[in-house]
């Protein structure tokens, strides 16, 4: 009679009665608190920081250890590796959390109607005025141009990889845009550099710098529009042909309209990302302390340069600009970026 | 504006599987035609190649003379994009364009292909709607999207999406196998009314169907999975339901098969 | 008598079925074929004329260019290597990979079994804002903020696990602007990248897997390693090595907040030891560097590109068969 006696091994549902419910949870991650209270009340243990992690970590044995003794190995294992997963979480929003409120809070005191009207020239390293106004015109100059290159064009290359390309060239293509999306942003900068700025003899400028954010912004907006073109279903393309229309138009007025949502919040992001670079712009656009409005010639700041070239400076007032000017960039970047989740809720395409 | 379609002798291929061969068949202008037969056997396949949209498919392409009235909608010279035109299709799930409003959706034939007038859109619109019994229901919410309406409102909404670019001939892909009893009812009534105007061919898996809506019936089948698709026998409607000259129709239509 | 889709240009006088528009189809297919080929024509031209600039200046290199650990190209004679910089471009990535990769999956794991479902999505959002943090603010935070802050902690292991060399702070020793901080910094750059992916892949395994093994009444960490984590294996090390792909190309936050040296020197807590990167050195020489030096560093430019393409290529192929679809990176 086998049978009966491996019944009687496992456990019996009267055993769920020994759980570790959430009560007791609490009480038992109160009672740490209170014991790691007296301990740095008592002992040269000190900090507030310290405290905390004291506290998790004696949580983290204490439940463990109860668990153990009353729900057995699995249960204290799984109950770990929960607040492990937890803590895990809380090691990525903390310090989410410290950056934007430490820039949000460094930021607030220089940022004014003065700062964001005032470039840089006219004043000596001591001053402690002066703004970011000839930032945020290179800034827009640039991230506009690049957008306005990169979004047609990787628009034509997504739809010629998704709907006419065919054979070697396309996979070359194809291949070409997956090198990219590799390129480590200063190289991107180093081969505009390279090949515009001192190969060509360009010198620095505005349009510079926008080739090398195109270079960094191509593929991001090629692979979100071959995605979101490749969950158009086939059923609309078929309804248009057998309407009469021509391919062309088929992708043009069908297919292209199903999927913008999707492509606009995959444009969006790249916009974004680039609009915080730095690295690519010290080598293309350079940095300056005058307002440049012309895209096209000479050095031209942008917010991320400017504050790289602040903290390079390296007194007080310096810090205070380069957080000021990090201020204005992380909303300028934030807005993009909620923006374009807040459109993805409108895109009718989801992935099967 | 109603045609003969005639196909000669026609093959269908997926790369190199053959999913229908020697289809030759005749269909008669204002009569509704119903293609039969079990899952696989290359009924909508078939279909698709009359109005040429099997070969949109990669790696698909066709044999054989498929003719309206006297042209090969195969033959040199002729645009796949003006036979598409020329003959209109609904499909099996109804399928509006999800950005366009109901208005947009009837009328984007029209306007794709550079009707810009928008009189003769707003009457076309109109027509069409009302040929496809949708008008009543939507006339006060044409600027809506057509992906609001109900399964069986969409359908007729891409009805009267095929028939506004005046069509000489509406092919149907199972058009009901998506919806409930009584919007397939509404459609069944609505191609009674519109073979009047047009030459309707309908895949159908549902025999009842057939047997209600279709004067000519066509029975496909194939010899084993693998094998192409053939068209076993077309006859009216009347004689493949009651006395059909093959026994495998017949062992289809009662159930032996299939 | 056949019929592709490919067919001869139409006859205009073919009367009512004659083609008459298949010129727009054939300029648009033009115009997306011309953009296709022009982006390839760019690339490949920009690759070759950096092999064509930067092959000359390693030859004019006096020492050997993969082992020396110096970098002053400018002098005469020549004198540079990428030793030191690839050391501290892989040690720097490696560390935050070690950091972020197990944090990032265990986000990953929260979304997809841990949070409740109407959590889920914000927070999966809201890890994503990581990545949208400008990397010059992350410099600025972890020079200003991190490396101050984290004097004490490097004191502390200094103290209490200086035996092992990692930690070691020598007798010189100064905790501050060390490798450890800067890699944490990409730890936490990259980390978005990586949860992301993780989480996409862990939620691609099929709920009735899931549902499968709790039936058998498995805990949620065992139904974890008995229906996730065996299908998402090889996923996951895709999305770290992205990850990795990330953090070795990074270099505004390295160089603002790595004290910069040519050592490659495993005392990770020692701000007086630092270290560089390939990307870190870029910013900091090309301004000041003459001919040769540009050249120089472009060789090293591409000595990082070969080595990021190479950790995304594998990434990438790595990712594609074990069948997962990964987020456009």
């Amino acid at each position: 009679m086998s049978a009966p006696s491996l019944l009687d091994q496992l456990p019996g549902l009267g055993d769920q009665a020994r759980r570790l419910h959430a009560p007791v949870r609490l009480a038992l991650l109160a009672l740490t608190v209170l014991v790691s209270l007296l301990l740095f009340a008592s002992t040269p243990l000190q900090g507030r920081v310290d405290f905390v992690v004291f506290v998790v970590i004696a949580f983290a044995l204490v439940q463990t250890g109860v668990s153990f003794a009353l729900e057995g190995r699995r249960h204290a294992l799984d109950r770990l590796v929960s607040l492990l997963v937890h803590l895990a979480l809380l090691a990525a929003v903390v310090p989410l959390v410290s950056v934007l409120s430490y820039t949000v809070y460094k930021g607030l005191k220089k940022l004014d109607g003065q700062f964001l009207t005032h470039n840089l020239t006219g004043l000596g390293p001591l001053d402690t005025n002066g703004g970011e106004y000839h930032a945020i015109i290179g800034t827009l100059e640039q991230v506009l141009m690049a957008t306005a290159i990169a979004v047609p064009l990787g628009l034509l290359v997504a739809i010629y990889i998704t709907e006419y390309g065919k054979g070697w060239l396309a996979a070359a293509v194809r291949f070409v845009i997956d090198v990219m999306t590799g390129i480590p942003s200063i190289v991107a900068g180093l081969f505009v550099f390279a090949f515009w700025v001192i190969g060509l003899h360009r010198g620095y400028s505005g349009l510079a710098a926008a080739f090398s954010l195109t270079i960094l912004m191509l593929p991001v907006v090629v692979r979100s529009s071959e995605e979101m073109i490749k969950l158009v279903p086939a059923e609309l393309r078929e309804a248009s042909y057998a309407l009469g229309l021509p391919k062309w138009k088929t992708i043009l007025r069908i297919v292209l309209p199903t999927a913008s949502a999707g492509i606009t919040t995959g444009t969006m992001l790249a916009v974004a990302r680039v609009t915080g670079e730095t690295a690519p712009l010290l080598l293309t656009s350079f940095i300056t302390p005058a307002t440049n409005t012309s895209p096209i010639a000479g050095k031209q700041t942008a917010i991320p340069t400017f504050i790289f070239s602040q903290i390079g400076l390296g007194r007080p007032a310096n810090y205070d600009r380069a957080w000021a000017a990090a201020l204005t960039l992380i909303i300028i970047v934030l807005v993009l970026y909620i923006s374009a989740r807040l459109l993805t809720r409108r895109n009718t395409l989801t992935r099967r | 504006m109603s045609k003969r379609i005639v196909a000669e002798d026609v093959n269908a291929f997926y790369g190199s599987f053959r999913a229908i061969a020697g289809v030759s068949l005749t269909i008669e202008p204002n009569t509704v035609t119903a293609l039969i037969g079990p899952s696989g056997c290359g009924k909508s396949t078939f279909l698709r190649t009359i109005n040429r949209l099997h070969e949109v498919i990669p790696g698909a392409r066709v044999e054989g003379k498929v003719m309206l009235d006297s042209e090969d909608l195969y033959g040199a010279g002729v645009d796949a994009v003006a036979v598409r035109r020329t003959i209109g299709m609904v499909f099996q799930r109804p399928n509006p364009f999800p950005t366009m409003s109901i208005y947009d959706n009837v009328a984007a034939g029209l306007r794709l292909n550079g009707i810009k007038n928008s009189k003769v859109l707003d009457e076309a619109v109109e027509r069409s709607l009302r040929g496809a019994n949708l008008w009543n229901e939507v006339k006060e919410r044409l600027a809506k999207p057509g992906a609001g309406l109900s399964g069986g409102q969409q359908q007729r909404l891409c009805i009267a999406r095929a028939i506004a670019v005046e069509p000489q001939v509406l092919l149907m892909d199972e058009p009901c196998s998506a919806l409930d009893p009584i919007s397939t009812l509404a459609i069944e009534d609505l191609m009674t009314d519109l073979k009047q105007r047009y030459t309707i061919v309908i895949v159908t898996h549902n025999m009842q169907q057939a047997a209600r809506v279709s004067d000519r019936t066509g029975f496909f089948s194939l010899e084993a999975t693998g094998e192409p698709g053939r068209l076993i026998e077309i006859d009216t409607t009347e004689k493949i339901f009651s006395n059909p000259s093959e026994k495998r129709t017949e062992d289809y239509i009662t159930g032996r098969f299939g | 008598m056949t019929a592709s889709t490919e067919r001869p240009p139409p006859d205009l006088s073919g009367g009512g079925l004659g083609a008459t528009r298949r010129v727009g189809d054939r300029v648009f297919a033009a115009l997306t074929t011309g953009a296709g080929v022009l982006v390839l024509a760019l690339i490949v031209a920009i690759g070759a004329f950096l092999l064509t600039k930067a092959i000359p200046a390693v030859q004019k290199d006096s020492t050997n260019f993969f082992t020396t650990k110096l970098w002053q190209p400018d002098n005469d004679p020549s004198v540079f290597g990428i030793a030191a910089l690839v050391f501290g471009t892989l040690l720097s990535s490696i560390i935050a990979l070690v950091v972020a990769g197990p944090i990032a999956i265990g986000i990953a794991l929260y979304i997809s079994d841990y949070a409740p479902r109407r959590l889920a999505t914000p927070i999966g959002y809201l890890v994503d804002l990581l990545a949208a943090v400008p990397s010059v603010v992350y410099g600025l935070w972890g020079l200003l903020f991190l490396a101050p802050h984290s004097d004490k902690f490097q004191q502390f292991l200094s103290d209490h696990f200086g035996f092992i060399p990692l930690f070691d702070l020598g007798k010189n020793g100064v905790v501050g602007r060390s490798m450890m901080i800067a890699s944490l910094v990409l730890a936490i750059m990259i980390l978005p990248i990586v949860a992301a992916i993780s989480r996409e892949i862990f939620l691609q395994v099929p709920q009735a897997n899931r549902e499968a093994a709790l039936a058998l009444g498995a805990t949620k960490l065992e139904m974890i390693r008995l229906a996730v984590l065996p299908y998402s294996k090889s996923g996951v090390v895709g999305a770290l090595m992205l990850g990795l792909g990330r953090a070795l190309g990074e270099t505004i936050a390295v160089a603002l907040v790595l004290s910069l040296s040519y050592s490659t020197s495993f005392h990770i807590i020692d701000a007086n030891v630092g270290g560089n990167t390939i990307a870190a050195n870029i910013a900091s020489q090309y301004q000041a560097a003459e001919p040769l030096g540009q050249r120089a560093l472009i060789a090293s430019g591409l000595v990082l590109f070969v080595i990021t393409f190479a950790v995304n290529a594998l990434a990438r192929y790595v990712v594609t068969r074990s069948g997962k679809r990964a987020a456009a990176v």
